[in-house]
């Protein structure tokens, strides 16, 4: 084995070759950094790369091996994103807001993953606090898309996107609010996942909005999505909204047969708004299935349109009042001259967090105010319950729903900036599982213009197995997900 | 609904935020089209529906009473801008 | 208070729960700490974390829902209250709003004509109590001590059925008797456990709409609440008459000054924000849980009052105060049982001396070295005629100061009251023979000289003598 090759290997080829002692933990994890340093610089996917630390639990994991020790992750790199509380480890939200802040303790999802033998390469880019699709509103500068440096990989998981597609990293964690691992999972090409809400726990991932917000990850092949996913979820008691069932072995379950699985294609999804070249993507995509045994079935979700909407209100409201506690006393940003308390409080805040933090917290402040509670947010609330009724119908029907996850690929760095609705609408697909709690994922399916499109796929409440299933059967007869930018090789 | 500067100016306030003057007619700008842009669910039939608060439509789970954390304050106020004898420091508050 | 006027006040009770852990988290809730060692991450606010709902605090609220005779929700959601305020960590307390855990209920008073009166009780719920601010000593800055952030408070709101600072106090006390009786608060109100808000208006008799309110803010001491009332009323009063208009507003009385003033904080533009809290599931209560908990309630002030009356006799006013505290009733009731005494003269014993000495030493009933079975072996001496009441209590006295039993005190002390007939008739002989003039003036028809001859008779013996003998021993020799 050569270890120049150790950079596109997927997490489930890694394992195995340093189980054949091709190469150790060491050896990959110095490979990994050398990237991130090098040539992945220009990305700016990182904001705190733990070289140090990185290497020391590489050699204890190569310890262990040597032993004959196993552990499901054991010795494998991954990066998180910078909104996972870790022990120690700046953890900034890409906010100038946190820009000091280092976390006491440990995310349950870098607990469990560091439990299994999992070894952290560093933190990574993001929109600040989550809020945005491009990754454009992070303090620490915009991610750059690694299939063109121009572009945008998306938002708000970008830069944990990015070190996966740019091979600067096996896997990485991502969050999803409302679309923020399966948009920049499409737009580099990878696999991404959003599990369903309640899967993965939410204790030491910092808030943007705690109806939506949900862990995931991303990685190069559906199976070490499951493999990953696996090692990540499961019951926290330290999370009220964490649910008590059991995590099923994604991997041992991955290769159930695919045929006669009833697939939904949304007829909204292929309405104005969709590019045509992507559309055939997904098209073709569907006849892959097809052709395994799947059976797809026309289906409506009639008030999709409104999640957009619904999603703006609801998450707004909720980032207001999540991201209160960022007052300059206990953590974090403070302003320097203040002429009184509440000066205090207003110069931090207005310093400390940048445009796009402020429009939502202030959007959030106007729905939830007196007078317009029940217009906004009240009403919001109803329409979600709406769009989750129509999935509830729609899944009477068809075992996944398919579509696009994106209406293009990757846009030009700051061309959406100045128009938060069209910044908005490229979540358009993606919302929907977020206002009803699904689990969604999304798998490369072809290049639009030379860039990667995106397959969604929405199952059931802890439906996660048939969507990995799908995805894996998909992955073994394509190769798309196989392409990594040609700068990166 | 488009809003206007002194709305504008009021939110900034309920959240404690400053909003320089020149970012002022961004916010204005970009915030009415936010609202104008989610007032689309005004004209939605929603009669009857329940509101939906949460995706997951279980209860809460309740946690046994027991001390199970201890003084960790040295370690959690390496974090705190300005501390004395264990207390954070703020400007004077009134009541 | 002005006639013309009627007074109209509700109260807003927060009551500390006595749970081990915080509402929403495992940190201590014990008083006292150095700042912030009691203050985990969760209580802090600190990014990522989350909170988990502590059953002790739902139970407890179930608990006091049943004494009340409230409904428990079967579904109840918390919600957040959005203000920003240094020792308000979260810039939100999470609280209750639409769904409280508790709706409805009433709870009976005694009103300034010693009626019964019904204070009907909106609702209570359950939220999280915020840190503190100390301001002494700190340069002109305000330290923040996150100790107490998180403590599970539950707020009880009355309607606004009081119409006089005493009956608020009544109710006061009757809902602090209560909490106490459940032992879901420890009620100290020294320590901020139990403290309240008073709305307080007043209208003319005439007049149909409820006049504009203040609220009174962070009562902790029944002086002080009726004080304040009182003060607020005035003030209002004085507005009105002077042509002016009372401001809806909250106001903080200040215990030194003896007067309320505006709160500043207060006055800023506020808009609480409240929606369901989305790190919170609603709590589903079912009937089953509700029935085991009610199996646990003890019995009640009132209902311990209605049987103090029935069972021992006793005036309604002296069952009202043995029953005010679970430990004063038990106590009396463990005095009743062994003392031969009747059961009204404990009750004067446990309400007199007893009560009177841990005022006085500002001691709890369990701290005291007396004991319900030594007070009862007391009164025990009474009713055997060794000792007079007047002897008794200095015996008792002897006793509170851990100088022994009754017997051993009275033994020591030859405190054995004189009940030999041919003693008692040798010494009114002699005060007999020593007053002469007295006895020509009683003997003239002045009765009331009798009194002389007893008090005569009883300071020759120290008090030992027995009282019922002299009476009648001296009316024999005076006729």
């Amino acid at each position: 084995m050569i270890i120049k090759e150790i950079q596109n290997m997927t997490l489930c080829a890694l394992k195995q070759g340093m189980k054949d002692k091709d190469f150790t933990s060491l050896e990959i994890t110095e490979v990994l950094l050398s990237r991130i340093n090098g040539l992945g610089a220009t990305l700016n996917a990182f904001i705190t790369v733990t070289a140090e630390q990185a290497i020391k639990e590489a050699k204890d994991a190569d310890k262990l091996i040597a032993t004959g020790k196993d552990k499901p992750l054991l010795g494998l790199p991954i990066a998180h994103k910078d909104l996972f509380c870790t022990d120690g480890v700046l953890t900034s939200c890409a906010s100038k807001m946190l820009h000091n802040f280092i976390p006491p303790y440990d995310a349950s999802v870098v607990k469990n993953l560091k439990a299994s033998g999992a070894i952290m390469l560093g933190k990574t880019n993001m929109d600040e606090f989550a809020m945005g699709s491009s990754n454009e509103t992070s303090y620490y500068g915009p991610v750059k898309n690694p299939w063109n440096l121009d572009l945008s990989p998306g938002g708000s998981s970008g830069g944990s996107a990015t070190a996966v597609a740019a091979c600067l990293v096996p896997a990485a964690t991502g969050t999803d609010t409302g679309g923020s691992i399966r948009q920049p999972a499409a737009l580099t090409g990878i696999t991404g996942i959003k599990p369903t809400y309640g899967r993965v726990s939410r204790f030491g991932m910092i808030a943007f909005a705690s109806s939506l917000d949900q862990g995931g990850v991303f990685t190069r092949s559906v199976e070490d999505a499951a493999l990953l996913l696996g090692e990540m979820a499961g019951f926290d008691e330290n999370d009220s909204t964490s649910v008590d069932v059991p995590v099923p072995d994604y991997l041992g379950g991955i290769n159930q047969p695919v045929k006669g699985l009833k697939i939904g294609l949304v007829r909204q999804h292929f309405d104005a708004g969709l590019d045509d070249d992507n559309a055939i993507a997904v098209k073709e995509a569907l006849d892959v299935l097809k052709d395994q045994g799947a059976v797809i079935i026309d289906i409506d979700l009639p008030n999709i349109e409104l999640s957009v909407p619904t999603y703006y209100v609801v998450a707004s409201a909720e980032c207001s009042s999540n991201l209160s506690r960022y007052d300059g006393v206990r953590f974090g940003y403070r302003a320097e001259n203040y002429k009184d308390l509440n000066e205090f409080y207003c110069k931090t805040r207005g310093e400390g967090f940048g445009a796009e933090v402020k429009r939502r917290i202030m959007t959030g402040t106007y729905v939830l105010s007196a007078g317009y509670y029940d217009a906004y947010y009240l009403k919001a609330q109803k329409v979600r319950q709406l769009i989750s009724q129509d999935f509830k119908k729609a899944f009477e029907k068809v075992d996944l729903i398919a579509g696009p996850t994106t209406p293009s690929p990757a846009f030009s760095l700051g061309a959406k900036m100045d128009d938060p609705i069209e910044m908005y609408l490229n979540d358009i697909y993606t919302i929907g599982a977020n206002l009803a709690g699904l689990p969604g994922m999304s798998i490369p399916c072809g290049f639009v213009n030379g860039l990667p499109v995106g397959l969604q796929l929405v199952g059931k409440h802890f439906g996660e197995e048939s969507l990995l299933q799908c995805g894996h059967h998909y992955q073994q007869a394509t190769d798309w997900h196989l392409q990594i930018p040609e700068q990166f090789k | 609904m488009s809003l206007n500067k002194e709305q504008i100016k009021y939110l900034a306030i309920l959240s404690r935020m400053d909003i320089q003057d020149s970012e002022i007619k961004d916010v204005v700008d970009k915030l009415s089209r936010i609202v104008e842009f989610v007032d689309q669910l005004q004209a939605v039939s929603t009669e009857g529906t329940e509101p939906m608060a949460h995706p997951l439509e279980q209860g809460q789970r309740l946690r046994i009473d027991k001390v199970t954390e201890d003084n960790q304050r040295e370690k959690i106020q390496l974090n705190a801008n300005e501390t004395n004898n264990g207390m954070y420091l703020v400007p004077k508050v009134i009541d | 208070m002005n006639s013309n006027w009627e007074i109209v006040i509700g109260l807003e009770i927060h009551a500390q729960l006595a749970t081990k852990s915080k509402i929403f988290s495992g940190a201590s809730t014990a008083y006292g700490g150095e700042p912030n060692t009691q203050a985990c991450l969760v209580d802090l606010g600190y990014p990522g974390t989350l909170p988990v709902l502590n059953q002790q605090a739902i139970e407890m609220a179930i608990r006091f829902g049943l004494a009340v005779d409230a409904e428990i929700s079967s579904r109840s959601v918390f919600a957040r209250k959005n203000y920003f305020y240094p020792d308000l960590p979260k810039g939100y307390q999470i609280s209750q709003l639409d769904l409280p855990i508790v709706v409805g209920g009433n709870m009976s008073i005694l009103d300034g004509d010693g009626n019964e009166k019904i204070i009907g009780i909106t609702r209570a719920h359950l939220e999280e109590d915020a840190g503190k601010s100390v301001h002494e000593g700190l340069d002109g800055l305000s330290g923040i001590d996150l100790n107490r952030a998180g403590t599970p408070l539950l707020e009880i709101v009355s309607e606004p059925e009081m119409s006089s600072a005493r009956e608020a106090v009544a109710y006061m006390r009757k809902i602090h008797s209560i909490v106490r009786y459940l032992e879901i608060s420890d009620g100290n109100m020294q320590e901020g456990s139990f403290r309240c808000d008073a709305n307080v208006s007043i209208k003319r008799f005439d007049q149909k709409e409820l006049g504009t309110r203040a609220e009174l803010k962070n009562l902790n001491s029944f002086k002080f609440i009726e004080k304040a009332i009182n003060h607020e009323v005035m003030r209002q009063i004085e507005i009105i008459e002077d042509g002016g208009e009372v401001k809806q507003e909250t106001r903080l009385y200040d215990s030194d000054l003896d007067e309320t003033r505006p709160m500043r904080s207060k006055e800023e533009a506020n808009d609480y924000r409240y929606f369901p809290d989305p790190d919170l599931l609603p709590v589903i209560i079912d009937e089953t849980y509700i029935a085991d908990i009610k199996k646990t309630l003890p019995e009640l002030p009132n209902a311990k009052q209605q049987r103090f009356i029935e069972t021992y006799n006793l005036k309604v006013s002296d069952a009202q105060i043995l029953t005010t505290t679970k430990q004063l009733a038990d106590f009396y009731e463990a005095v009743e049982k062994i003392a031969n005494t009747e059961s009204q003269i404990s009750a004067n014993w446990v309400i007199g001396d007893y009560t009177a000495a841990l005022n006085r030493d500002d001691l709890e009933i369990k701290d005291a070295k007396l004991s319900a079975a030594d007070l009862a072996g007391l009164l025990n001496k009474i009713a055997d005629q060794t000792i007079s009441g007047k002897i008794a209590k200095e015996v008792f006295e002897a006793m509170w100061d851990g100088e022994g039993s009754a017997e051993e005190i009275i033994e020591s002390k030859g405190l054995v009251q004189i009940t030999d007939d041919s003693e008692i008739e040798t010494i009114i002989d002699q005060v007999i023979e020593n007053n002469p003039s007295q006895l020509a003036e009683y003997l003239s028809g002045k009765d009331r000289l009798f009194g002389f001859f007893v008090g005569q008779v009883m300071k020759e013996t120290k008090g030992k003598a027995n009282p019922q003998k002299v009476n009648e021993i001296l009316k024999n020799k005076l006729t």
